[in-house]
């Protein structure tokens, strides 16, 4: 075949500034300007040793063992691969006998003092330093004297243990603690000989991403309870897959063996995780191989539940579905599953006429967030300005926070927020703008014309994270909140933070509200004796409603109660019929993240029980509701969704098969405008309830993981220091936070962090509900705090 | 015994003017904290890291770095020893077990009356007139065993409290420098760029 090329000179692009080519071993390489030889040599799979070098992380060269020659004016070199900048025309060798006896007298210095307890050590068969020891080692040591001990384990946090004698000091998770995460809690301590990672006394590693730590560590210094000896690393099976605890969407591998989930880890997706995984993310894997799993349907008679068949428990929720009144059959929920699933019960819900469905529960926002131009989490950290109009991301969107905080750190983007109360961003925040609940909207237009916000947001790109934060708060203020942004920016772009890891997806596939039907309005109706059937898919108002008072008349209100979950959670024990539902790990599909995202989540075990995917119940109802249905595969609803999904191409599911996966934008069906609300102002004796969310509660997923379980914290209602004066209580004392719902006793704490007038209690600890003062029909609540 | 007291926070925040960054005072702030406690308590490596921006963790590895600042209450008079080549062969072995006697303790612990504490050292510089002691880092050249014994007697009997401070004293006149001298405490968040040696990428 003959080729001819028809490339015109003036058509190339034009030389990158930066672009630096250097000599590997022989090969030319191209890298740009500021890489270091390590990189460049990473992206043409010419392998450095390393145990430091982190590629998310700066550099520090401190384990020596990435030693390299290089070219200098008086003859080779050995320099330090991981500190040492490229440079046009460098020529590098990486396997020279000098470059292979450093390596070698590195891993004979690392190994003078590290035990050899590799057939105990969880690292063991997965581990840098054996690997490399094996590798790039010499097979044997000169070493004979004996090596250090330690006591071992210390437990640094509830998670993390760390076994001192195998650490061989390469700053990897000291650097990620202060870097990456920003919690600073591990250090080197002692020094020379003695050095250590340690934390302060009496603090510990209490980071939400302790975890990685774990992960990146290249030794088995550092191992996490819940796979401390559970399995070898030649036994497990993995799958590429994506986390579905929060709607960031990290990509995980998820890891099995004997049928039993045993670990996670981060992989790294560039446009999203990094390789990072919250511990939530990580851990709450636990609470799938928890023996509390429904594994079986049950029926209600009379008090409790009697096991039954799949066919006589679906009979029984088809007939009910089939005697239904018009207009009375409810789906909520839909957000914990994958987008197949949210498909098909659309599908479902289309079949059967049902006008009421809702895959929030009352604390989000309404579907139409999503028809802005919207953003991506790259975008956002790209440059500019992000506003932060949103609940406390370090708490509900772990790794979000991590990005954030990233590119703030880098310079690259300057956060405006303005909250109710400080957040784990508020100390990254270029201007952190306090508004009490419902003040937000009418705040906005005069504080983003002040001179120098102005010339912030108009000196780049603005992206506005747009979420609910007060759950005491009704959505339409964060509405009015992101539509007064819009207003002054409006060239503004939007990225969702809603709560549940497929809610984008539900949402986008079949399961947002009709006609502004939303879960409010269904509970509502429910609670009236208008609804006939209420399916809660993967759903548990009674627990995440805020307005508690509402979940529980619409749970009873409901005449016949169908729970698909896979847990038996407070409302799935007021169901009728009760479904167990295959959990994550246990089925294929794909999920959607807040950006859209589309990627793949995978079975790697068997269902616990005879637990189903909810596509598959919601198949098996169609068939049973004589409804034409030619779903018998996975495939087969990829198909469809592709077919009748506009932007859910074909493609998008074999491409979400791919680390990255693919970003569609899916238009929901508008739901009908959100009235303003005006809140009225705060009697000056009252305090504004903040209710929100922390990262570990007494959600099901967590309470079932024992290694998170005791991380949720003491209910307490958090006040202003001089408020706490006022209201003439101690510290730790319990107050009476009241109004003229209900009234409910909890300990009361002082935190400055809490504007005066507003009283903060987290959602969902440990101790008495703050939700009984909550109702849906007022748009902010208030309440009075009096010492007993 | 805890965080700095009112009047140290007040020379804290003295010291900490002295740097353009807060955590540059982290180590004047430990020689402080030991000075009001003779050792470094944890509740006062808590209070710097609140006074300087750095969490606790980081405070207490800068300092376990330095032999000289101890985490446990050690004696009034810390008697450091010298035990290297020099003064070991000058009688250093025969002085710290005539110390050992004499007090009725091991090398390394302190006497019950929390006056004295024993120390073995490494070289203080000091090899032409071994052997060597210091006691809280004031010298004491050629001991004998007669002589760390009437130094001893001295110590108990308060003689030499003008010499020789209690531990934890760095000097006996503290220094201070004007508000209008001082550099003055830049916040962290002001600081828009890194000077060139922090900067990895610029070094070569």
């Amino acid at each position: 075949m003959t080729t001819i090329d028809t490339t015109d000179t003036n058509d190339l692009p034009p030389q990158d500034p930066n672009a630096v080519s250097i000599t590997i071993n022989g090969r030319t390489v191209e890298a740009r300007k500021g890489d270091f030889i390590i990189a460049a040599a990473d992206s043409v799979d010419e392998y450095i040793p390393r145990f430091c070098y982190h590629p998310r992380m700066s550099s520090v060269g401190m384990c020596r063992q990435c030693m390299v020659e290089v070219e200098g004016p008086r003859g080779p070199m050995m320099v330090v691969s991981c500190m040492t900048p490229v440079a046009d025309g460098q020529v590098v060798r990486t396997d020279t006998p000098q470059v292979k006896r450093a390596q070698e007298g590195m891993i004979e210095l690392l190994l003078a003092n590290h035990p050899l307890d590799c057939p105990v050590c969880d690292k063991g068969g997965e581990c840098p330093l054996q690997d490399q020891a094996f590798s790039h080692g010499a097979g044997e040591s000169r070493f004979v004297e004996e090596k250090r001990h330690y006591e071992k384990p210390i437990p640094i946090s509830d998670l993390v243990f760390l076994d001192r004698e195998r650490c061989i000091l390469c700053d990897r998770c000291t650097r990620f603690a202060d870097e990456v995460a920003g919690d600073p809690l591990i250090s080197f301590t002692q020094r020379g000989n003695n050095t250590q990672i340690m934390t302060f006394p009496d603090e510990p590693f209490a980071s939400y991403f302790s975890g990685n730590t774990v992960q990146i560590c290249p030794v088995g210094a550092l191992t996490a309870s819940p796979y401390r000896f559970k399995a070898r690393p030649w036994d497990l099976e993995q799958r590429e897959s994506t986390c579905t605890t929060c709607s960031v969407g990290c990509r995980t591998v998820v890891q099995s063996s004997r049928d039993e989930l045993l670990r996670y880890q981060g992989v790294d997706s560039d446009p999203v995780n990094w390789g990072w995984l919250c511990d939530k993310g990580r851990f709450n894997f636990q609470s799938t191989n928890s023996d509390d799993r429904l594994s079986s349907p049950q029926i209600k008679s009379g008090d409790s539940f009697a096991a039954s068949s799949w066919s006589d428990a679906l009979e029984s929720v088809a007939r009910v579905i089939r005697h239904s009144r018009e207009g009375s059959i409810a789906i909520l929920g839909g957000a914990r599953g994958t987008n197949e699933d949210a498909f098909m019960w659309g599908a479902l819900a289309d079949a059967a006429g049902v006008t009421m469905r809702d895959a929030q529960l009352d604390d989000g926002l309404p579907a139409s967030v999503f028809s802005y131009a919207q953003a991506t989490i790259d975008s956002a950290c790209a440059g500019g300005t992000v506003i932060l109009l949103a609940p406390d991301i370090k708490e509900e969107l772990p790794v979000l926070y991590l990005r954030l905080r990233d590119a703030v750190q880098k310079k690259r983007i300057r956060l405006i927020e303005i909250s109710s109360h400080e957040t784990g961003l508020t100390k990254y925040a270029w201007k952190s703008i306090r508004a009490e609940s419902g003040t937000a909207a009418g705040a906005i237009p005069a504080l983003l014309v002040q001179a120098d916000i102005a010339a912030q947001l108009a000196s780049g790109p603005v992206v506005v994270v747009a979420g609910r934060a007060n759950l005491a708060e009704s959505a339409s203020h964060s509405m009015d909140a992101l539509t007064a942004v819009l207003a002054v920016v409006p060239s503004a772009s939007v990225l969702p933070v809603l709560r549940r890891g497929n809610v984008r997806g539900a949402l986008s596939l079949g399961l947002a509200p009709r006609n502004g039907n939303d879960a409010a309005t269904i509970l509502e109706a429910s609670a009236k004796g208008n609804v006939d059937c209420l399916i809660l898919l993967g759903a548990d108002p009674l627990s995440d409603v805020a307005d508690v008072d509402l979940a529980r008349r619409g749970i009873a209100g409901a005449k016949f109660v169908v729970a698909i979950d896979t847990f038996l959670t407070a409302s799935a024990s007021h169901a009728d019929v009760v479904l167990p539902a295959a959990a994550y790990g246990e089925k294929d599909g794909t999920t959607m993240n807040l950006e859209g995202r589309v990627t793949s989540v995978v079975q790697k075990i068997t269902p616990h029980g005879t637990s189903r995917a909810d596509w598959m119940i919601a198949v098996e109802l169609m068939t049973l509701l004589g409804h034409e249905s030619n779903f018998t595969t996975l495939a087969d609803i990829q198909h469809a969704m592709s077919a009748a999904v506009p932007g859910f191409g074909s493609t998008t599911t074999a491409v979400a098969i791919k680390r990255d996966g693919v970003v569609v934008s899916v238009t929901p069906p508008s739901s009908a405008p959100s009235a303003t609300s005006v809140a009225g102002p705060r009697n000056s004796y009252e305090f504004r309830l903040d209710l929100s969310r922390k990262l570990f509660d007494r959600a099901i997923g967590t309470i079932t993981s024992p290694s998170l379980a005791n991380l949720a914290s003491e209910a307490n209602v958090f006040i202003h220091p001089l408020d706490l004066d006022r209201v003439g209580a101690a510290e730790g004392t319990n107050v009476r936070v009241s109004n003229s719902h209900s009234s409910i006793v909890l300990p009361v704490r002082a935190l400055s962090s809490i504007p005066r007038g507003t009283a903060w209690v987290p959602f969902n600890q440990i101790g008495a509900d703050v939700r009984e003062l909550v109702r849906r029909n007022e748009s902010i609540v208030d309440v009075r705090i009096e010492s007993m | 015994m805890a965080r700095l007291t009112e009047e140290n926070v007040r020379l804290a925040r003295e010291i900490i003017g002295r740097y353009p960054k807060p955590r540059s005072a982290t180590i004047p702030l430990l020689h402080l904290a030991q000075e009001q406690d003779g050792y470094v308590t944890n509740e006062a490596m808590s209070h710097i890291g609140e006074l300087v921006g750095a969490s606790s963790a980081e405070v207490f590895g800068t300092a376990s770095f330095y032999e000289m600042f101890k985490f446990e209450p050690v004696g009034k008079y810390l008697i450091n020893i010298c035990g290297t080549m020099s003064c070991a062969l000058l009688g250093a072995e025969e002085l710290m077990h005539h110390a050992e006697e004499r007090l009725g303790i091991k090398m390394g612990s302190t006497t019950a009356d929390g006056k004295i504490t024993l120390e073995r050292a490494e070289c203080q510089a000091a090899c032409t007139e071994a052997p060597c002691l210091q006691v809280n880092y004031r010298y004491r050249y050629r001991v004998t065993p007669d002589q760390l014994d009437s130094l001893i007697d001295d110590l108990s009997a308060g003689n030499l409290s003008s010499e020789i401070p209690a531990h934890g004293v760095v000097a006996s006149v503290r220094q201070h420098i004007p508000a209008d001298r001082a550099v003055g405490a830049v916040a962290p968040e002001l600081v828009t760029e890194n000077p060139v040696w922090l900067d990895g990428k610029a070094a070569l």
